[in-house]
């Protein structure tokens, strides 16, 4: 199994996502957080976890997906980036799964949108496929954010 | 003895250390006989163990030691191999050392054990030749040593093994008072240990005599040892130069995390400091208050060890400097003040380059030559002065030169023709606004680009770099007599005391060092007091116009709070001041700053964020990005001034801070270092005695001098008014509080008494923010009402004549 990955699953808007679970620092559910006024949309706000102030990205605005539905608590996946821990607000948390590279391909031309940018790749699972985000790339904004 | 304890006490804790470290090593080297670093690593730990103990005085731990050292100095110059033996003869050894520690902790002297069979063995390895295994049995010495300090035999110390020490001081051998010796022993310290190096060297000699490369090597390293160990003297000497604790060296990212996790004890106290009062149980409050202070404590403390003197970077500069003005064909003299003055590491470091600048700036663009300065009538050394202060929290830096100084007209020339500023700004700026361009990017008045400075890039940097760790920069120069350049920066950057405001259902935080004042506004003020510019709302503060900035508005948040009172909070962005238009202010909170992730950190305006009592997070405000957002800090037709108007005016006079207060329609003017305080009365709290109106004051009687109708400026206002505005003036412990009108502002100004005083109670006219304004006479006002004032004040020094 030397080419096998574990990956840290999420859903977002019912499609199946993952991150290297050696990347993913934790989970945890959801917390209040503070709005950052000025920031782009894409920032939910500030979180203080244990003392350590982390910033808070919508991954279904990053991914331009339709908002939550009102009433929806969005589920934090903290990861690890060289700027310092960063949550990932997702819909729901699945299970850590141990994929081959037998099964991974990458990423078909055709997906439109910012997905083509920020999905690294895709694992066919049976009756679903999982997609590996690339994290550095969805953290990175590209432009800084001008106030 | 009580030194010699603290010494004996450190050698014991390094020496146990070490000693655990060697064990590891032995056998790690036994199992890796060519590991030649692990060798050298004990040798360096049986060196250091001979070397300190030689110093105290222990002779026979010292002996031990040494013979070790000896073999393990051939293992590692080769002429031996390890082998089991060696290795049990110096775990023995090892043993040996560890039982003579034992017996200096318990009952402070070095035990009457005989350990000449193990020096022996020791010697005998040494020499090459073979030793039986059972004598070197670490457990067989062992028992011996139990048996024999049973049996409390008096040793004598092996013949065959040099003994240095023991021969100068041979009661250590039979003297069980340890103390005693060591008292005899360390009035000569160094010539003790000096002579022991040189009997090792004679010893190498014997031994080597024959192989002359062998024994330069030999000579070097007991070279080098001679310094490791006199190196090694030094440190307990110092500690017993009186100073219990001796430095350590320790690593800053160590200092770092301990900076934060007391930044983390910091909000828990605030967190627990809010739950506080709602609970009824004593016992948590006291716990509670005594957590508060042992916290602020340690967050003392740990900043403390952050500090570090200025002078660590000033260091350099007497050599930048000469080198500068040989180069320049310049004479500078470089004096500094407060070399002391301590600030934080990070502070020191991100200074550092700044200053140098400035520093280099001076020398070369600011000090004129010497031909100049002889033209000039000035001495032919200029002199450049770096001073650094406490003050109000911050360090203050100035880097004074008393050279050229800066042209103002020059600069306009410069800032026109490079487009910095137009001609209609030119027209209302002041010289002191002119000689701060200097500050604005891409600027150099240099005529002649030197590869020392003068190349438009620089000053602007200094300031970006200065205003990045939250301190200003601010430069006043008198053309033809020299330039003052004013760095004030925080002492810290990790915790700051900083004031919560709310907005839009958010908390902000405001750090303390920009705030001037706070002003509510309630009710029909609220409505009529905010007067509009077009559509820039202003503020008349003290008769000012006060630029205002709503945070909702630059927040682009919705306005929760519907009531009508306006709050507004005073602040200073570079010399410029505006008010900040919150919706409820809180509280000032000791607030731990963290930066931002990096999707958020370009938002001017936040220099990070910090979290509350509650354990939210709040975001802190940057308050020079908030004022160029709102544009407060680029025109330069808002700002308010806080220094004169006049231009060239400022070179003379004093400098002064004024109290300036309204008197019936009139301004006049107190030293604010006359006033002791600022009071409000209420009416209903005056009292009489005889005819004087009186208050009950700070646990005293204070008599109330109405100014204005002493004066006879009154229009009877204060008289009437139900809260008395009262200047409290206090010499000798008595206090008087002198009713006015109006408390008007506190300005800072050059004065020059235009003309002196013609009536009661004035001293003179001056003129302040334009405008005439008496001074008042503060004393003579005091003593027409009463006379004794001050002569009680004489009678009191003299003891009641």
């Amino acid at each position: 199994m030397a080419d096998a990955t574990q990956f840290c699953t999420f859903y977002l808007n019912k499609h199946f996502f993952g991150i290297e679970v050696e990347k993913v620092q934790e989970v945890f559910r959801y917390q209040e957080m503070t709005p950052i006024p000025l920031a782009p949309p894409t920032i939910k706000g500030l979180i203080n976890l244990r003392g350590q102030i982390i910033t808070a990205i919508d991954l279904r605005k990053r991914l331009q997906m339709p908002d939550r539905p009102d009433g929806e608590l969005p589920m934090n996946v903290v990861i690890r980036t060289p700027g310092g821990a960063v949550s990932l607000l997702v819909d729901e948390i699945g299970d850590v799964l141990e994929m081959s590279l037998d099964d991974y391909e990458p990423p078909p031309d055709t997906i439109e949108g910012i997905a083509r940018d920020l999905v690294r790749g895709v694992y066919k699972l049976e009756g679903t496929l999982l997609l590996i985000l690339d994290t550095t790339k969805t953290i990175d904004f590209g432009e800084p954010v001008n106030a | 003895m009580d030194e010699m304890d603290a010494i004996i006490g450190e050698f014991l804790v390094e020496s146990y250390e070490n000693l655990d470290q060697l064990d590891l090593d032995l056998v790690k080297l036994e199992q890796n006989p060519k590991e030649t670093s692990i060798l050298a690593s004990i040798f360096r730990t049986i060196h250091t163990i001979k070397g300190t103990c030689g110093f105290l005085g222990f002779s026979k731990l010292e002996s031990i030691a040494h013979v070790g050292e000896n073999l393990l100095s051939k293992l590692r110059d080769g002429e031996l191999t390890l082998n089991p033996t060696s290795t049990s003869a110096l775990l023995a050894m090892v043993d040996a050392i560890r039982q003579i520690l034992d017996c200096l902790e318990n009952e402070r002297n070095e035990g009457n054990v005989d350990y000449s069979k193990l020096v022996e063995t020791l010697t005998r390895l040494q020499n090459g030749e073979s030793v039986e295994v059972s004598e070197i049995d670490p457990a067989a010495a062992k028992t011996a040593s139990t048996e024999t300090v049973a049996e409390e035999t008096p040793e004598p110390v092996a013949e065959e093994t040099p003994e240095p020490v023991a021969e100068e001081t041979p009661a250590v051998a039979e003297e069980p008072e340890v103390a005693e010796v060591v008292a005899e022993a360390t009035p000569e310290p160094v010539s003790e240990d000096d002579d022991s190096t040189v009997e090792v060297e004679q010893r190498g000699k014997d031994r080597r005599e024959g192989d002359p490369v062998k024994e330069a090597e030999h000579l070097a390293q007991h070279g080098e040892r001679r310094e490791e160990s006199q190196r090694r003297q030094s440190e307990p000497q110092k500690s017993g130069g009186g100073v219990a604790d001796t430095s350590i060296r320790v690593d800053v990212s160590l200092l770092d995390t301990l900076m934060n996790l007391v930044g983390e004890l910091v909000l828990a106290r605030n967190q627990i400091l809010q739950y506080a009062p709602e609970s009824r149980d004593s016992n948590f409050q006291t716990t509670t208050q005594h957590l508060n202070l042992v916290t602020s404590e340690l967050q003392e403390s740990v900043m403390k060890t952050r500090m570090q003197p200025i002078g660590n970077i000033w260091s350099k500069y007497p050599r930048i400097v000469r080198d500068l003005s040989i180069s320049c064909g310049k004479k500078v003299r470089l004096e500094m003040q407060g070399k002391e003055t301590e600030l934080d590491k990070t502070l020191i470091e991100a200074i550092k380059d700044p200053l140098t600048h400035i520093v280099r700036n001076s020398v070369d663009h600011g000090i004129e030559s010497a031909e100049v300065r002889a033209e000039r009538g000035k001495p032919e050394e200029g002199v450049l002065l770096l001073r650094a202060f406490h003050e109000g929290g911050q360090v203050n830096i100035e880097i004074i030169d008393d050279g050229g100084g800066i042209n103002p007209d020059k600069i306009k020339e410069k800032a026109l023709s490079k487009g910095l500023i137009t001609k209609e700004q030119a027209a209302r700026m002041s010289n002191r606004e002119f000689v701060n361009l200097i500050f604005a990017p891409g600027f150099s008045t240099a005529e002649k680009i030197t590869n020392v400075s003068g190349r438009g890039v620089g000053m602007d940097v200094v300031r970006t770099n200065i205003e990045k760790i939250g301190g200003t920069v601010d430069i006043q120069s008198v053309y033809g007599k020299g330039t003052t350049l004013k760095v004030k920066i925080p002492l810290t950057l990790a915790i700051i005391p900083a004031l919560t405001v709310a907005t839009g259902g958010g908390r902000y935080a405001i750090p303390q060092v920009n705030l001037l004042e706070l002003v509510r506004l309630d009710g029909a003020q609220a409505a009529t007091k905010i007067e509009k510019i077009q559509d820039t709302p202003v503020y008349r503060l003290r008769g000012r116009l006060l630029p205002l900035v709503y945070l909702h508005k630059e927040l682009g948040v919705e306005k929760v709070d519907k009531t009508d009172v306006i709050n507004i909070v005073v602040l200073q962005a570079d010399d410029r001041h505006f008010g900040l238009v919150v919706e409820a202010i809180n509280d000032t909170e000791e607030i731990v700053v963290k930066p931002l992730g990096q999707q958020v950190k370009n938002i001017s305006a936040y220099s990070g964020a910090t979290i509350m009592g509650d354990g939210n997070v709040a975001l802190i405000l940057d308050v020079m990005g908030l004022a160029h957002k709102a544009r407060v800090i680029s025109q330069t037709q808002a700002k308010m001034r806080s220094e004169t108007h006049g231009d060239g005016a400022s070179k003379e006079g004093d400098r002064q801070t004024l109290l300036i207060i309204g008197l019936g329609g009139q301004r006049m003017a107190i030293p604010l270092s006359k006033v002791a305080r600022l009071e409000e009365f209420n009416r209903k709290n005056i009292e009489h005695s005889g005819d004087q109106e009186v208050v009950q004051y700070r646990g005293e009687i204070m008599p109330l001098i109405y100014v204005g109708s002493l004066l006879g400026t009154s229009s009877g206002e204060a008289e009437s008014r139900e809260e008395l505005h009262a200047v409290v003036y206090t010499r000798n412990n008595k206090s008087v509080a002198l009713v006015v009108d109006q408390i008007c502002d506190i300005v800072e100004e050059n004065i020059k008494v235009k003309k002196s005083g013609s009536r009661h109670g004035v001293m003179g006219t001056i003129v302040v923010q334009n405008q005439v304004t008496d001074m008042l006479d503060i004393e003579k006002v005091i003593l027409s009402v009463d006379p004794t004032f001050f002569n009680e004040e004489v009678a009191g020094l003299l003891e009641g004549n």
